[in-house]
């Protein structure tokens, strides 16, 4: 029996439409269901990062950075700007048009690609049918050979907070306000939580955020994010770190949310009040019962190193699966399973896979943290670098922040490389490229690096290791 | 050097040809095989693979021209100085030329300069990085396992690198400052490069071969016309149904197996006081790399089939381009083919290839004036030259072993037919 598409992937985000235009490309006729609703009312493909995470967010956040720079970074380089007002209707506009031109640009890739787009949900049946139920109510059963899941993650509710209206949001809800708050609460200080606080800051909310962990960034490098707490409460981020919220309250006037520390019970009073606790995967109801659709006990998908599930001839790739929420990730991960489809031996090496955080300075890093590192006795030597040593950097009057490079202490093969500082997002690229080279810092010491960027911190960094650093004085060897 | 583009032979029928398009232009790079002009007949279309790499110098006949069978159309100058495939008619063995820097694999700096600083041939470690990559990690435990072999070889003192960590262990002893060499102090040029361990090894065995061997030659010569007109019959039908090019080199290999055969004696070893007769015909085929010169070896060649050796030869060369030849490639040859003639030699001495007892040489195809039955005509003949050991082959052997080998190429059906 002939079926109805070669593939077809259930979900429009990064995942899943990158993975449908490499099926595309690799001649696959394939489909491609979602039941994304853009804030136009109409039907939008792109998922949760081109909608309502990565770029609404990043769009924020260089609308912000420069309203906050022009009005007070500006001094010092000889440019006096007085009077600078927000326009927020503006800004918002700006990202909506930004999401808007992108997921269009989604839409006019699919066509070029003979992708048949099916807006609506998608659920799983078993022998590789779909069941898709449009937004009309209109439903049916479509067959392939081929099934992708890629159906993505939501916002973690939780009990003491939920969401109202314009108040109590999560993070796609503060990317719409139409006023800023005065006061901004934020539970969660992770990502996340970091960037939006730093754009509602910047546009002149008070901003305390309350985590439940006790270590900032713990999935970071230590050191990188101590420097990170600093600066960002120089800036003006009240940051509680242990801070368990219990309960809130919304009044007309204000949100009461109490919460405990290790020194007790607190109160914290707030206009608006942002929920950035994490994301979890969305499968309720992602399959049929009878399909036996393999879940974890975190309610993610089961995937093998290659993403299949345990149906033969499903796949699931993206924040629904294992493995670091990052839309680079499921790209790939689209990527890695539209080719093996096709026949061939894709693999993904999920250990030169960059972490980004967009506050300012920037933080990225890919490999291992020094932590990480020393619980697994792995010997390895430190280099570091900091930008304030930087001739570039001190141009651009942007000194905070620095490199650091690891490396095997007997291979010298580099094992991590961490960046908090200006363009850190960009820099890393160069980090990930020589990684995946299985390069050593020598290599990278080795290497000529155009003067004067930032870029040459990490080489810099990488000289550091062996304690060669030029521009840097007197140097310990250190390691572990 | 510079090599005439001629017109193919053109099919019987035909008396002449037009040129109808030139893929390159003077001055363009070329690549050996790479179509370089195509000739129309109203038979079909013949065209013309450029015969080595190098540059296209001239065109002598334009588009649109008439050309006859034969007849030169344009000149091309070889690159100086690169590695060249083996064999003279081109066998599949392709060796592209390559940059000085250029080992064949990339190297990272830091690899670059550990190869550099202890003389270390990057063919001889393997790598664990991406795609077979020598990473640092590797050179460093390639050294460490060096020094745990505890060499004890002291290089000469006039070593200029930094003193090595491990010396190389498979260095010949040291040899005593050659005498004759000018003092160093008197003013005039020189370079002084030490040996890398693969020209050493190839020193120490060619050395060991002169001495150890009574070594003689005997020279012959073969008409290459039957295997030239097969090659043009035949050439385009087998590249595309074996993906392989039809070289000299298969019909030289398949002859020098059927020779073997009927002269057994020219297929033995010395074995200390035994002569040991090979029941096998494994042929080393040498292959000349921008490190040295390498020798895989065809297993049981008697066997294969004119494809499958071209296909072997082709293999072997890319490996020995890219350092990947395995020890198992290299080793236990019975007899061995080297070719002098995509240099241009005319006529050598081949040096035997211990324990083997013999080797062929073949050289450059050169038209010339020969008799043929009380006339005079010009054939493409080749030089032929077998080095022999005369401890265990005697001349009479050896020089039936060589016109056997000539009776067979001059009469590939005959071969085919067992005859």
């Amino acid at each position: 029996m002939k079926q109805d598409y070669d593939v077809i992937v259930i979900g429009a985000g990064p995942a899943g439409y990158v993975a449908a235009i490499r099926c595309s490309q690799l001649g696959m006729k394939t489909a491609c269901v979602d039941d994304w609703i853009g804030k136009d009312g109409s039907p939008a493909l792109g998922g949760t990062c081109l909608n309502v995470g990565c770029i609404p967010s990043k769009a924020l956040l260089e609308s912000s950075e420069l309203f906050e720079r022009t009005r007070t970074g500006i001094a010092g380089h000889g440019i006096a700007a007085c009077d600078i007002k927000l326009d927020l209707p503006t800004m918002i506009t700006n990202k909506d048009l930004t999401v808007r031109d992108l997921t269009k640009g989604i839409e006019t890739l699919f066509r070029f690609n003979g992708i048949d787009w099916l807006p609506g949900r998608g659920r799983l049946l078993p022998e590789r049918c779909v069941y898709v139920t449009g937004h009309d109510g209109d439903a049916r059963s479509l067959s392939a050979a081929h099934v992708i899941i890629a159906c993505g993650s939501a916002s973690v509710d939780i009990h003491a907070a939920p969401l109202q209206g314009e108040r109590i949001v999560d993070s796609a809800g503060a990317l719409d306000w139409t006023e800023v708050p005065r006061r901004l609460g934020i539970i969660g200080a992770g990502v996340i939580g970091l960037e939006l606080g730093s754009v509602w800051r910047r546009l002149g909310a008070e901003v305390t955020l309350l985590e439940a962990q006790e270590q900032f960034l713990a999935m970071a490098d230590r050191q990188i994010a101590r420097n990170a707490q600093q600066l960002l409460q120089k800036q003006g981020l009240d940051i509680r770190m242990g801070a368990l919220v219990k309960s809130s309250r919304i009044t007309d006037a204000d949100i009461e949310i109490s919460y405990q520390d290790r020194e007790g019970d607190h109160t914290l009073t707030v206009d608006r009040l942002i929920v950035a606790v994490g994301r979890r995967p969305c499968t309720e109801n992602i399959a049929a019962p009878e399909t036996g659709l393999l879940l974890t006990e975190g309610g993610f998908i089961h995937v093998d190193d290659h993403c299949e599930t345990n149906l033969p001839g499903v796949y699931a790739v993206g924040d629904v699966v294992r493995g670091p929420m990052l839309a680079h990730k499921g790209s790939e991960e689209g990527i890695m399973v539209a080719e093996r489809i096709a026949g061939q031996q894709s693999e993904l090496n999920y250990d030169t896979i960059a972490s980004v955080i967009y506050t300012k300075p920037e933080i990225a890093w890919v490999g291992k943290t020094e932590e990480i590192l020393r619980q697994n006795g792995v010997e390895f030597r430190t280099g570091m670098f900091p930008f304030a040593a930087s001739g570039r950097a001190r141009a651009m009057r942007e000194t905070d922040g620095m490199v650091k490079v690891l490396s095997d202490s007997e291979t010298d093969r580099v094992l991590g490389v961490h960046i908090i500082g200006v363009h850190a997002s960009e820099l890393i690229g160069q980090a990930v490229l020589a990684m995946e080279f299985e390069a050593s810092s020598e290599d990278i010491a080795r290497t000529v690096f155009a003067h004067p960027t930032l870029s040459e911190a990490l080489h810099e960094a990488a000289l550091s290791v062996d304690g060669r650093a030029i521009h840097i004085g007197k140097q310990a060897r250190r390691g572990n | 050097m510079t090599i005439e583009v001629k017109v193919p032979e053109l099919p019987e029928s035909v008396s002449d040809g037009v040129v109808v398009v030139w893929h390159k232009q003077p001055g363009d790079i070329i690549e050996r095989d790479e179509a370089l002009v195509d000739i129309e007949t109203d038979k079909v279309v013949l065209e013309v693979p450029a015969p080595l790499d190098g540059v296209l110098e001239k065109v002598l006949s334009a588009e649109g021209e008439t050309v006859k069978s034969d007849q030169v159309i344009g000149l091309v100058k070889e690159n100086g100085g690169h590695a060249q495939p083996l064999s003279a008619g081109g066998a599949a063995a392709e060796v592209k030329t390559e940059t000085v820097a250029d080992h064949g694999q990339p190297l990272s700096p830091a690899v670059r300069k550990l190869l550099a600083e202890h003389r270390l041939d990057p063919g001889q470690i393997s790598g664990t990085g991406k795609g077979g990559r020598l990473t640092k990690g590797d050179v460093i435990g390639f050294l460490e396992q060096q020094g745990a072999a505890g060499a004890a070889i002291q290089e000469p003192s006039r070593v200029e690198a930094p003193a090595a960590k491990a010396p190389l262990t498979k260095a010949p002893p040291p040899v005593a400052p050659t005498p004759g060499l000018p003092e160093i102090g008197e003013e005039r040029p020189q370079k002084r490069v030490s040996m890398s361990r693969l020209r050493a090894r190839i020193a120490e065995r060619m050395l060991q071969a002169s001495l150890g061997t009574a070594m003689l030659t005997t020279f012959n010569e073969a008409d290459m016309l039957p295997i030239k007109q097969l090659r043009e019959k035949y050439g385009a039908a087998f590249q595309e149904n074996h993906s392989v090019r039809l070289g000299y080199m298969s019909f030289f290999v398949r002859a020098v197996a059927e020779a073997l055969k009927r002269h057994p004696e020219i297929n033995a070893s010395i074995d200390g006081e035994d002569i040991v007769y090979h029941g096998f015909c494994d042929i080393g085929v040498a292959i000349s790399t921008d490190r040295g010169l390498v020798v895989p070896v065809l297993r049981d060649a008697e066997h294969l089939g004119l494809a499958e050796i071209e296909t072997a030869i082709r293999d072997f060369a890319e490996k020995a381009r890219s350092g990947k030849l395995a020890m198992g490639d290299i080793t236990g040859g019975t007899f061995t083919i080297t070719n002098g003639g995509v240099f241009g030699s005319m006529l050598s001495t081949p040096i035997l290839n211990p324990p083997q007892s013999a080797i062929l040489g073949m050289h450059k195809i050169q038209e010339r004036p020969v008799v043929v039955e009380g006339e005079i005509v010009i054939r493409p003949i080749m030089y032929l030259a077998l080095t022999y050991d005369h401890r265990v082959v005697d001349g009479r052997d050896a020089v039936t072993f060589l016109t056997t080998i000539i009776e067979l190429l001059q009469d590939p059906a005959g071969m085919l037919l067992d005859l």
